[in-house]
């Protein structure tokens, strides 16, 4: 190599640096910055008004010993909430997309077009559908359903009802979770080469199962951990559903109320500010651990 | 099993056999597409029907009142409904296209070129791939406020620049483009610059398209800025509109107004979607995290 192509070289990498400051920028100023921010806010009382002060671990031995919604209500649900929703959305992703790479290419464009739209919008826009069809009175269309085949005597309320919120939040979950990860892994199950299934036929294996665990999953070990990740976050990230649900925050009696609605009631509606970033890097630790969790599970040893 | 043969994926033809499977997709198909069925009806029934008990799933003679009524109707502080649709086409159309550029431009250099830190920022966004951005939108509000974009018509477009799965889409899928092509092109007497325009992105759609997707459901989507960093009601966008409809507006007349706005926000995404989805497959291969 020429000295004047080492110094073309050198400069060519040198406006990598260049390349990237757009991303790093807008990376730094609104995810890095705030995560550093919110671990320094929750040692502090912060009301937005005054400056922070400092208190210690207040907020955070508050949290566990003294929030008494916290630890009886908020952790059972989003723990009962993320272990329905997280495992049954993924292996359900996993599942349909096994089922959808066995049919021919347009109809399974079709049927995973199908699957894939409730993720579109989740949120809002089919947050007020839900709200028609769980309507309390007797037009809503569950109590109307069972009204008319006489198995309910007078309408149930069921967003209001702490016995059912959960429970919907949950199905309408799980209607919106085939998301991102889900195409990932269609794709993956897609790109796994044919002749690995010949052979392990070829080679006595006996039944679909038995190919599921020893050749389907371990060809596609990448998209498994994609989607996981992508299943983790999307699962803590639908926190708010119950919110929308039941259109009040707290949800009635606690009985929706996760860590991100309780971190907004925290923020947003009391202004304890310290207190609700101490939540925040409650959740972000949790959610960090559980990737570690999925990691562990596909990723690859090196 | 005596029927095992060895899994056929990705069949060229439909066979009998495969009735297995579409014996559990299609009841799972319906029941994920019955919901939106019910909102292409409910927003185009007259007012009688949507009075009617027992309550009808399929509309009998469909109307576009309720589009009407929706563009008609002004919100309590006279800002006309054509106005936030405005908004969030504009703020959408920007934000997709700036983090594509963004994206796109950080992925090329992440994947092909060297400089100080690139694995240690490559290591960094995996991580922030899990990022809850709920968990911190107290201290992103400080910051937004510090910077005063608050009240700020960009409010809407630079937070969403960085995003952290579009940027790690972007570069395993240009970590497939063979690194010769780049050498043969800088000989030919290229700069990174070209490389990147002509060479690069020309290879890239696909990758790009996927990112535009994201990027799209995440803005068009998006009621929290609206929400939390505007109070000028002008600067609001529609997803933020159809939130306050449905909290304000629960009467029976209200829900075909608000089915209407549903459909008006999901056809959107649908259409996107159907028109890029080739590409977004195309891209999904190569989504694995090793």
């Amino acid at each position: 190599m020429t000295l004047k192509w080492k110094m073309k070289k050198y400069r060519d990498n040198q406006t990598g640096s260049l390349f990237v400051l757009p991303y790093v920028l807008a990376f730094l100023i609104f995810i890095t910055i705030p995560v550093f921010m919110g671990m320094l806010l929750s040692f502090t009382y912060f009301n937005l008004l005054d400056a922070p002060t400092f208190i210690g671990f207040t907020n955070f031995i508050t949290i566990f010993t003294a929030d008494n919604a916290f630890m009886q209500q908020i952790i059972p649900n989003t723990i009962t909430f993320a272990l329905i929703v997280g495992p049954v959305g993924y292996l359900l992703g996993f599942f349909l997309a096994w089922l959808l790479a066995q049919i021919p290419h347009k109809l399974r464009t079709v049927l995973t077009l199908i699957i894939y739209s409730p993720s579109m919008t989740a949120g809002v826009a089919m947050a007020v559908m839900w709200r028609i069809i769980f309507s309390g009175d007797e037009a809503g269309y569950l109590n109307a359903i069972l009204l008319s085949l006489n198995l309910i005597d007078s309408p149930i309320q069921w967003l209001a009802n702490p016995d059912y919120l959960m429970t919907i939040m949950i199905i309408v979950t799980l209607w919106s979770s085939m998301g991102i990860g889900f195409l990932a892994m269609l794709a993956g199950v897609l790109n796994i080469n044919p002749e690995l299934f010949e052979a392990a036929y070829v080679d006595g294996m006996t039944s679909k199962l038995q190919e599921i665990f020893y050749i389907t999953i371990p060809s596609m070990k990448p998209q498994m951990l994609f989607g996981a990740v992508m299943s983790l976050v999307a699962t803590f990230n639908a926190g708010a559903i119950g919110v929308l649900l039941s259109g009040q925050n707290p949800t009635p009696q606690n009985a929706g109320q996760l860590i991100v609605t309780h971190i907004d009631d925290y923020g947003f509606i009391r202004f304890d500010m310290g207190y609700a970033a101490a939540l925040s890097m409650v959740l972000l630790l949790l959610v960090y651990g559980f990737s570690r969790v999925a990691y562990k599970l596909f990723g690859e040893k090196d | 099993m005596a029927n095992y043969f060895g899994t056929k994926m990705n069949p060229k033809r439909f066979h009998l056999s495969q009735w297995r499977f579409l014996i559990i997709l299609i009841p799972v198909a319906i029941f994920m597409g019955l919901p939106i069925v019910y909102i292409v009806n409910h927003a185009f029934k007259p007012l009688v029907e949507l009075f009617e008990w027992p309550p009808r799933f399929f509309v009998q003679s469909p109307t576009f009142d309720n589009f009407i009524d929706l563009f008609a109707v002004t919100s309590s502080t006279g800002i006309p409904m054509s106005r936030y649709l405005f908004n969030s086409i504009l703020i959408t159309a920007l934000t997709v296209f700036a983090s594509i550029l963004v994206g796109s431009l950080a992925g090329f250099a992440l994947s092909k070129l060297d400089f100080r830190f690139k694995t240690s920022l490559m290591w960094v966004n995996n991580i922030a791939i899990m990022f809850v951005g709920a968990a911190v939108s107290i201290p992103r509000y400080l910051v937004i406020e510090s910077l005063g974009l608050i009240d700020s018509f960009w409010v809407h477009v630079i937070p969403g620049l960085a995003i952290p799965v579009g940027l790690f889409l972007i570069k395993q899928f240009i970590d497939q483009i063979p690194k010769d092509l780049i050498e043969a092109s800088r000989i030919d007497g290229a700069n990174n610059w070209q490389i990147y325009w002509h060479v690069i992105l020309p290879l890239i759609k696909p990758a790009l398209a996927t990112i535009a997707i994201v990027a799209f459901q995440g803005v068009w989507n998006n009621t929290e800025v609206s929400n939390l960093f505007i109070n000028d009601e002008s600067l609001k966008t529609f997803a933020f509109y159809m939130a306050t409809l449905t909290t304000t507006g629960n009467t029976v007349a209200g829900q075909g107004m608000a089915a209407a706005a549903s459909l008006i926000m999901f056809l959107p995404n649908l259409i996107i979607f159907i028109i890029l989805q080739r590409n977004v497959m195309n891209t999904m291969v190569h989504s694995g995290i090793k």
